[in-house]
């Protein structure tokens, strides 16, 4: 996994609550077999007129120019700044793989759901909880100045605006390590296989129908 | 001290190891396996040269993709990238050594209706899937949720998860369901009440005399939709119906294994004095048949009420995302539920597709028809042993003589990657779980309902309260 250490970018404001993983890639995407390739269909159904099937050529087709990704302002966004409850619904990690896949490296939200806050961690890509006055004010900040950038620092767990007060953020400390370390977990989890094992023979005296 | 919840022992019973940083590693005791969310996984296995842990761990069935028409192989899968999913999870179990009920078998159909129909998921366990509604699992007193393909490698090669203790949150339905009202229903209006997000970073227990008077496929029907409460895990505790439901099921303990296990089984229910970090209290009596109107499961109204007003909604969120939903819908705030007018029919998913599922559908399908302005009605089994029982039952002639269709088990139209969908603008009364833009199909009008408001529906044409029906 790669290292998220610092990132500073543009920012494109979804204002939407409770974007669940359906739309930020509907279900006929689901259904490759690799982890790469998604970005173009990233929020499918809102980006494009047009339904999308998988392996089509995506730059052909006719774009909703209203959304907000498809704005001259925010192409090349980095960080992606959204509503309450982003990532609802579907457990799919081919929702963080094809924000990443878009470009994004960040999401800042004052909610996430749990499989997806989760899910992104295992990828590199940083979701950022702020309250809901600081993601108002960021939403204000971003619609007023065109071609704003903000910066993301881990080891400080700040939110820097390019003009404004820093915003601190929470984050597990495991979660920290792995990001600014690029860590693979399972290799991780490894090292204690012999925990593991411990466990297991436990749980066999105890509950032996667990290991038939 | 306080006692321990359910979640609490179940939390505490797999517990590997707790690191400094407040991390824990947790023991996962059954992974279900499906086509859609493992075959990166596997590959990841494959690259980095490592073993599944313990292949009898896992089991494995194809659900998402699957036709419900009748197909012997692989190669008749008419969609090509459908076809390369089902034919890789076939590779991938046969090359690491997991069970897989494919193709023709019988005990093949929907991941969560599969594996407690086998016994492979047991009181007490651990259970993941690469799904979120793996949450219907906890039924069975277990600690079950979703996770994404990246854990579901962890899985995999570790036998365990990173994970972090979630809170505690007691939904309690206390008092006698009224007539008409069964889980579906009440599930909707559990989500109704907390919201979408409300239930999230907690695990929910479901209790209260309501709960405990439901059938262990109720009991299944309100765990699925803890997700769409937020809550990645629900549960109930053990009682004489968990017990019942699982005696001699092929993966369950016999002999004195059984004794041992059913002992240990009865401690899996929160003490007395046990404390939740959260409580939500409803009487059942309020509690009448739900139809979701909008986008999101949590906008959801009882079948005799009208749509609600955007503008009474004080939260501005919450207000701009009725108004886009009543954009989408095509629907008008004001109008009765009973006005809405539905185009398909669907009976099914992992939410409602077993057995006590399609007895209600046909106990109002019995004798009556589809109404000539639906299109379609489709009725697809959760699996190739709930088909099977049903046709002992009749219930497929019960279908087809009221002009239904009768398929073979998968998920079908509740996320329409398999040919099953509706079309841009139509209506569609559902059993499924999520209503969300596009689900069913790319502008499809999904409205959640229990099966039998869903029979009723596909019988008059529009949303009907199924307990006025012989009145509609």
């Amino acid at each position: 996994m790669e290292k998220f250490i610092r990132q500073e970018g543009l920012v494109a404001p979804l204002d939407r609550a409770n974007v669940d993983t359906d739309q930020i890639i509907p279900k006929q995407f689901l259904k490759s077999i690799k982890r790469t390739g998604f970005g173009p269909n990233l929020f499918d159904e809102w980006r494009y007129l047009d339904e999308g099937f998988p392996g089509q050529d995506s730059s052909q087709r006719p774009k909703n120019e209203g959304f907000v990704l498809n704005q001259p302002r925010y192409q090349g966004a980095s960080i992606l700044l959204t509503r309450r409850n982003f990532g609802c619904g579907s457990s799919r990690e081919h929702a963080p793989w094809a924000l990443m896949d878009f470009g994004f490296k960040a999401i800042i939200a004052p909610s996430f759901a749990d499989i997806f806050y989760n899910n992104c961690f295992k990828n590199g890509l940083l979701p950022i909880v702020l309250s809901e006055d600081n993601v108002e004010a960021l939403f204000r900040a971003v619609e007023g100045k065109e071609g704003l950038r903000i910066t993301i620092d881990l080891e400080q767990q700040q939110v820097i605006p390019e003009s404004g007060e820093p915003l601190a953020f929470e984050i597990d400390e495991f979660r920290k390590h792995c990001l600014l370390n690029g860590l693979d977990e399972i290799g991780l989890t490894l090292n204690e296989a012999d925990t593991i094992r411990a466990y297991e023979a436990r749980r066999a005296e105890r509950e032996p129908w667990i290991f038939q | 001290m306080a006692g321990k919840t359910l979640y609490d022992k179940l939390w505490d019973a797999h517990l590997v190891t707790e690191r400094e940083d407040g991390s824990a590693l947790i023991y996962i005791d059954r992974q279900i396996i499906h086509e859609v969310t493992s075959p990166q996984a596997f590959e990841g296995l494959r690259l980095a040269g490592r073993k599944p842990w313990r292949t009898g761990a896992s089991v494995a069935t194809i659900d998402h993709n699957v036709p419900t028409t009748p197909f012997k192989s692989a190669a008749e899968i008419v969609d090509q990238t459908s076809r390369i999913q089902v034919q890789t999870l076939q590779d991938n179990t046969r090359e690491f050594g997991i069970t897989e009920f494919g193709i023709g078998d019988v005990r093949q159909g929907i991941v969560h209706v599969m594996a407690p129909e086998q016994g492979a998921v047991l009181p007490g366990m651990t259970v993941v899937c690469g799904d979120s509604h793996t949450s219907t699992n906890g039924a069975l007193a277990c600690l079950a949720h979703g996770i994404g393909t990246s854990e579901v490698e962890h899985v995999l090669a570790t036998q365990t998860l990173v994970a972090k203790k979630m809170q505690n949150m007691r939904v309690a339905v206390e008092g006698d369901l009224g007539p008409g009202v069964t889980a579906k229903d009440v599930v909707l209006h559990i989500i109704g009440i907390i919201g979408t997000a409300g239930g999230t970073g907690y695990a929910i227990e479901f209790a209260g005399s309501a709960i405990r008077g439901l059938s262990l496929e109720g009991r299944m029907t309100i765990c699925n939709m803890a997700i769409e409460a937020g809550a990645r895990a629900g549960m109930v505790a053990v009682d004489q119906t968990t017990i019942d439901y699982v005696e001699g099921r092929p993966f369950a303990p016999k002999g004195e294994d059984w004794d041992k296990a059913v002992d240990y089984w009865r401690t899996l229910v929160s003490d007395a004095d046990a404390e939740f970090d959260a409580q939500v209290n409803i009487d059942a009596a309020d509690i009448r048949p739900q139809v979701s109107w909008g986008t999101s499961p949590e906008m959801v109204v009882p079948v005799d009420a009208m749509l609600p007003d955007p503008q009474a909604e004080s939260d501005e969120v919450k207000r701009s995302g009725m108004q886009r939903a009543y954009e989408y819908m095509g629907l008008k705030p004001g109008i009765p539920v009973t006005d809405i007018q539905v185009d398909r029919v669907f009976i099914g998913s992992c939410t409602n597709s077993r057995i006590e599922d399609l007895r209600a559908a046909a106990e109002v399908a019995k004798g009556r028809r589809k109404a000539d302005s639906v299109k379609q009605v489709l009725v697809v089994p959760g699996s190739g042993l709930v088909k099977q029982q049903a046709e002992k039952e009749g219930l497929d002639k019960v279908f087809i003589a009221a002009g239904f269709e009768w398929r073979e088990p998968g998920c079908s139209m509740c996320l329409a990657m398999n040919p099953d969908r509706l079309e841009a603008g139509e209506h569609c009364a559902s059993t499924s779980n999520r209503n969300f833009e596009g689900r069913q199909g790319n502008g499809g009008r999904t409205h959640l309902v229990s099966p039998a408001m869903a029979a009723a529906a596909a019988v008059a044409g529009h949303f009907v309260d199924i307990r006025e029906l012989d009145q509609a």
